[in-house]
């Protein structure tokens, strides 16, 4: 047998398949089938974990996700292993490692445990008001200290091997939760013809089922009956059964996330299998059949180890085979937890006593427990216990505070009602409902097409709940369509219906005590801290929650919600839906980030845009830089150079020689229309039914607002067609910007818009001998000066593929920009290349590039202007049509701000000492002795060592730039104070004359 | 994530495919060039912020690349329409918008039970 509190007979796993695992070092034997609680219990393990705040011995409290206490470390693998994972969900595979967390030196004797009997100082909100001052030590000590402390489980720091993968699904009707309630509206809705996904979070269909071993179904064993509902519809073509799958999240228009973990539970997992899948299902209407949660009863010392939800006790003899204790007590103030007590007798389990709050418990319990000979203690309570690993007594005494007689436990099985699992409506932004009656939040008013049904809906008979689905499940499938099938009809009978349940602190734990009741087990909250939240000022429930942590992280008020809210009730002496309710966040469960991010990780995380020339740019050994999702050739280092040498040798070469440069990424719109010129008068400044077919020119695009937007060189090849291009990064944006205006403001227009910037690559040639090695491979046009002067375009031939060929510039050298197809570029840059090495040209990159334009003064948008900057402020009022009545932003650039005297505006900057280069970003003074706040002037905004002018050069934006040409300004920085000399901004070949060589 | 109709496609797309673009039915005043500055201002700067229904633009930016208007409930997030650009304005009067059952404080937001 693996593990000795397995009872032969009991439970559902086979015997005869095994598997190994190891908790903290220690070898343990287990079934297939057991989860790492289970076969913790059947190894009479149950100090798991220690608590978060005051490093409490803790146990396993639950058999399901809300889980608080029984988070593990669980590995495959030195790099296969995740934290805070919860106990009684992870299925136990051959050869597991589990850890346990939050305790040095070891579980059994943790000196964080300290904590405990200091707790008088960790009391709630402590966090806010003790590390408060000094300041500065905030982030140095307490911070750290706080979080090595206080943190649970550690974060991996190898990469995650494993991959992940993402589905979209769209069904008629998507069912959350696969216990009665789930299966019976899948079957309606399945026979009804309706395109079906029924998922649940466990392993195996069942929900309740899985403990409650008295409920039958059209006769069957319950348990027996889900399994084979469930290969029933797996067999119908229009229903998906997604086990292992959790329902975490659910948003607008029934759009629901769920997550599968496919193979987390296998032993030796087929890589090809993602480790997790995330479904995007759309659904048309959403049955929530998510059950309901026990709780915990609220007294003192009640999260000793060994002392659990009676539920999950049960699921545990019923499901695993397994005995949570020899001599076991129950305290309960409901009867479901009778049920544990009756099938852990039979089983030969010796119970203690239950001890049950009320004084009328139900008289069918009643009834059995006698039958049984289990004594039963009405109108008592535990008040407290005893046991430093694992619970060895509880101390009972009558209600009203009679004295207290301790009775030997070894388990202590509690329960105080059902929570409705309301997460996934609440998510849906369903208003929930307090139903006063059974002191419980149920579905109220829908905010979607969904319907709860089952105990969520707080409907707990077992025929009443068959009923509701049955017509739910229908009712969804003929709202969508489906005309299908019959009626669906199946009877449940099951051994007792339960009664009681009762929210807040039990007898001996109430108000005026302080005694450590909890209420939220993971963030060690107990009823006192509650109260002292309210003492201390908070009286909304939302309040509380942030000052005591309760029903945080990844409780999202599974267990505490309630319990919470009864305590805050009588404190504030307010009856409990006025208190509100905390809203149940998305994740139902934690979900890992490999899921949600799927395969958008390394490569795919954003995918890199590389130009038809970026092998031979690699292949020549050019460092790339990123621009935008761009990989641009920033420089090409020689041996021996550095990035200052290799940009120094270009900007030298392209000077004195030529030199090529990748322009591919520049933006591309292809503006065509009988329109097209009337089109672009309104989205430039400039006027463009002056310039002729064959000729280009400047352009700069404003907002509405007068800014300066995006700029670039047009061509107009036909009267009816302009070659636009835009700044690398500006290109959607502009294209976006065009089909607004065109479709909303200006329809009328006949203009048709196409991006082309991937259509055609662009090399750029440059430099004095830049026609020299282009006119052998031109065909069918002239490209002599006379011919094709500076800012002309012709449609010709290069190499013998098409070519737009346009003369113009951005080095300030006569230069031309080849548009080739892009599948020609690397062929046509390569046969350019060949020509031009022989004749000592380079290839440059964007840095060379950047240094050029700054060296004649032209401008990047984005870099010297900021989306303040009018074409006035960054001297291009030549290129603003003063003809034109109408254009974007005309009416902008008149507002008063624009038009004021003092703007900043663009101008250059000569440091002083040629040899210092200012830094970007720089701020600008007048006065340097100026005491602080200095007044800024402004900042740099390029700034290069210019190789050609044998200095630095700078570009700058200055109040009143203009009118301060000659005056000496000052960069402060923090180790000394730069002057400058305010210049204009064309520091070489002032009068352009290059350009037209 | 929600579901938007597309008048052009004539189908309901997911909220992914579209991009939101600001307030519908402001027209760009034809004499642009010669309005006040509080004409400017009332044209270019200020908008609503309605709480309940607003009239807004979309582009189906990864789908037709069309532009059109739509009515949306800016409370529970909810569309009532959409309609191609340059189609009058809906009456929609009859229409819920915030009405005495949306939430009104932060912590009703939150979740409040009424």
């Amino acid at each position: 047998m693996s593990g000795a509190n397995r009872i032969a007979g009991q439970g559902r796993l086979t015997p005869a398949r095994t598997a190994r695992f190891t908790f903290d070092g220690k070898t343990f034997d287990a079934l297939e089938g057991d989860t790492v609680a289970s076969a913790l219990l059947a190894n009479g393990v149950h100090l798991v974990g220690r608590s978060f705040k005051y490093h409490r011995p803790r146990g396993i409290l639950s058999a399901g996700p809300e889980e608080p206490n029984a988070l593990v470390d669980v590995s495959r693998d030195a790099a296969r292993r995740q934290p805070n994972v919860r106990a009684p969900v992870q299925e136990v595979f051959d050869g597991m490692k589990v850890e346990s967390q939050n305790r040095w030196p070891s579980l059994a004797f943790d000196v964080g445990g300290v904590n405990n009997l200091l707790s008088p100082f960790f009391a709630a909100g402590f966090y806010y008001k003790t590390f408060m001052w000094p300041k500065a030590a905030w982030e140095k000590v307490y911070e750290p200290f706080i979080r090595r402390a206080a943190g649970l489980g550690v974060a991996p720091t190898e990469e995650d091997p494993d991959h992940y993968a993402n589905r979209y699904a769209y069904c008629d009707v998507l069912i959350a939760g696969a216990g009665v309630a789930g299966l019976s509206a899948a079957l309606a809705a399945a026979e009804a013809g309706a395109r079906v996904i029924l998922c649940d979070e466990q392993p195996e269909v069942g929900g309740a089922l899985h403990y409650d071993t008295s409920v039958k179904i059209d006769g069957q064993n319950g348990y027996d009956w889900a399994q084979a509902t469930a290969a029933r519809l797996e067999a119908m073509e229009n229903v998906t059964v997604l086990t292992r799958t959790t329902a975490f999240g659910y948003y607008n228009h029934n759009f629901v996330g769920l997550v599968e973990r496919v193979t987390d539970h296998l032993t030796r997992p087929d890589r090809k299998l993602p480790r997790e899948r995330l479904w995007q299902v759309r659904a048309k209407r959403v049955i929530l059949a998510t059950g309901s949660i026990e709780r915990h009863m609220v007294f003192a010392n009640n999260d000793r180890p060994g002392i659990m939800l009676a539920s999950a006790a049960r699921t545990y003899l019923n499901h695993f085979g397994v005995a949570v204790g020899r001599k076991v007590g129950v305290y309960t103030a409901n009867d479901s937890a009778y049920e544990a007590a009756f099938d852990l007798k039979r089983a030969g389990v010796t119970i203690a006593a239950i001890v049950d709050n009320r004084d009328k418990p139900g008289e069918a319990v009643l009834a059995e427990a006698r039958k049984l000979g289990i004594e039963v203690l009405t109108g008592h309570s535990v008040v407290d216990t005893k046991g430093k690993l694992r619970v060895s007594s509880m101390s009972v005494a009558r209600n009203g505070g009679g004295s207290a007689r301790a009775i030997p436990v070894d388990a202590l099985l509690m329960s105080a009602g059902w929570t409705p699992s309301v997460h996934l409506f609440s998510q849906s932004r369903g208003k929930v409902a307090y139903d006063a009656a059974s002191g419980r939040f149920l579905p109220g008013t829908y905010a979607q097409d969904c319907l709860s049904v089952g105990s969520c809906n707080g409907t707990d008979a077992l025929q009443a709940t068959i009923e509701e689905s049955l017509a739910a499940g229908e009712l969804m499938a003929r709202a969508t369509g489906n005309e299908g099938g019959g009626k669906v009809e199946l009877s449940g009978e099951n051994a007792f219906d339960w009664t009681g349940g009762m929210a807040g602190s039990g007898e001996g734990a109430g108000v005026d005590t302080t005694v450590k009741a909890f209420v939220d087990f993971q963030n060690d909250v107990c009823a006192k801290d509650i109260r002292l939240a309210v003492r201390e000022g908070m009286h909304s429930i939302e309040h509380i929650k942030r000052f005591t942590t309760n029903g945080m992280a990844t409780d999202q008020g599974k267990l505490s919600n309630i319990h919470g809210l009864a305590i805050a009730s009588e404190v504030l002496n307010r009856e409990i839906p006025k208190i509100g309710l905390t809203t149940f966040r998305a994740p139902y469960t934690p979900v890992t980030f490999g899921a949600l991010i799927s395969h958008s990780r390394g490569d795919l995380f954003d995918p890199a845009r590389k130009t038809p020339m970026h092998a031979w740019e690699e292949a020549h050994g050019a460092v790339f830089e990123d621009v935008g999702n761009w990989k641009r050739a920033w420089y090409y280092p020689r041996a021996g150079e550095t990035m200052h040498d290799a940009v120094n040798r270009e900007c030298r070469t392209v000077r004195n020689t030529a030199g090529l440069f990748d322009a591919s990424t520049l933006g591309k719109i292809e503006v065509v229309g009988p329109d097209a010129g009337t089109f672009m008068n309104l989205m430039y400044t400039n006027a463009w039914d002056t310039l002729k077919p064959g000729r280009c020119r400047y352009g700069i695009m404003l907002r509405e607002d007068g800014f300066v937007y995006d700029d670039g060189v047009v061509g107009r090849l036909a009267e009816d067609r302009f070659h636009v291009t835009t700044t690398t990064g500006g290109a959607p944006r502009v294209m976006h910007h065009m089909e607004d205006y065109l479709q909303t403001e200006f329809p009328h227009l006949k203009v048709w818009l196409t991006s082309t910037t991937e259509q055609w690559a662009v090399i750029a040639v440059q430099g004095p001998k830049a026609r020299e090695i282009l006119e052998p491979l031109v065909e069918g046009i002239d490209i002599s000066n006379e011919a094709f002067p500076h800012m002309s375009v012709r449609e010709g031939k290069i190499c013998g593929v098409p070519t737009r060929l346009f003369r113009m510039s951005f080095t300030g050298e006569a230069g031309y920009e080849v548009n080739v197809p892009a599948d020609y570029g690397e062929a046509v840059w390569e046969a350019i290349w060949a020509r031009a090495e022989p004749l000592g040209a380079c290839a440059y990159g964007t840095e060379t590039m950047h240094v050029l334009r700054a060296e004649k003064g032209y401008i990047i948008v984005g870099q010297d202007t900021d989306g303040t900057v009018t074409p006035h402020d960054a001297s291009l009022s030549w290129a603003v049509s003063k003809k034109k009545t109408d254009f974007v932003g005309i009416r902008g650039l008149k507002r008063p701000d624009l038009v004021k005297e003092g703007r900043k505006q663009l101008v250059g900057l000569l440091t002083k000492d040629p040899k210092v280069v200012l830094e970007e970003g720089a701020q600008i003074v007048a006065d340097p002795n100026e005491p602080k706040p200095m007044k800024m002037l402004g900042h740099v905004t390029s700034s290069y060592w210019s190789e050609n002018c044998g200095r630095s050069i700078a570009m700058a934006l200055v109040a009143g730039g203009q009118s301060r040409m000659g005056q000496t300004l000052y960069v402060p920085m923090p180790d000394r104070t730069i002057a400058v000399e305010v210049s204009d901004m064309v520091f070489i070949d002032k009068e352009g004359g290059r350009l037209n060589g | 994530m929600l579901l938007i109709y597309c008048p052009y496609c004539e189908e309901e797309r997911s909220e992914l495919e579209f991009r939101h673009g600001g307030d519908a039915h402001i027209a760009r005043p034809a004499n642009i060039a010669d309005i006040t500055d509080e004409e400017f201002q009332d044209y270019f700067f200020l908008r609503d912020n309605p709480k309940g229904l607003i009239f807004e633009r979309w582009r189906h930016i990864h789908g037709c690349g069309r532009f059109f208007n739509a009515a949306r409930d800016t409370v529970s997030d909810k569309f009532v329409m959409s309609y191609k650009a340059g189609e009058p304005k809906p009456n929609l009067s009859g229409e819920p918008t915030a009405t005495e059952k949306t939430v009104e404080t932060y912590e009703a937001v939150e979740g409040i039970a009424k």
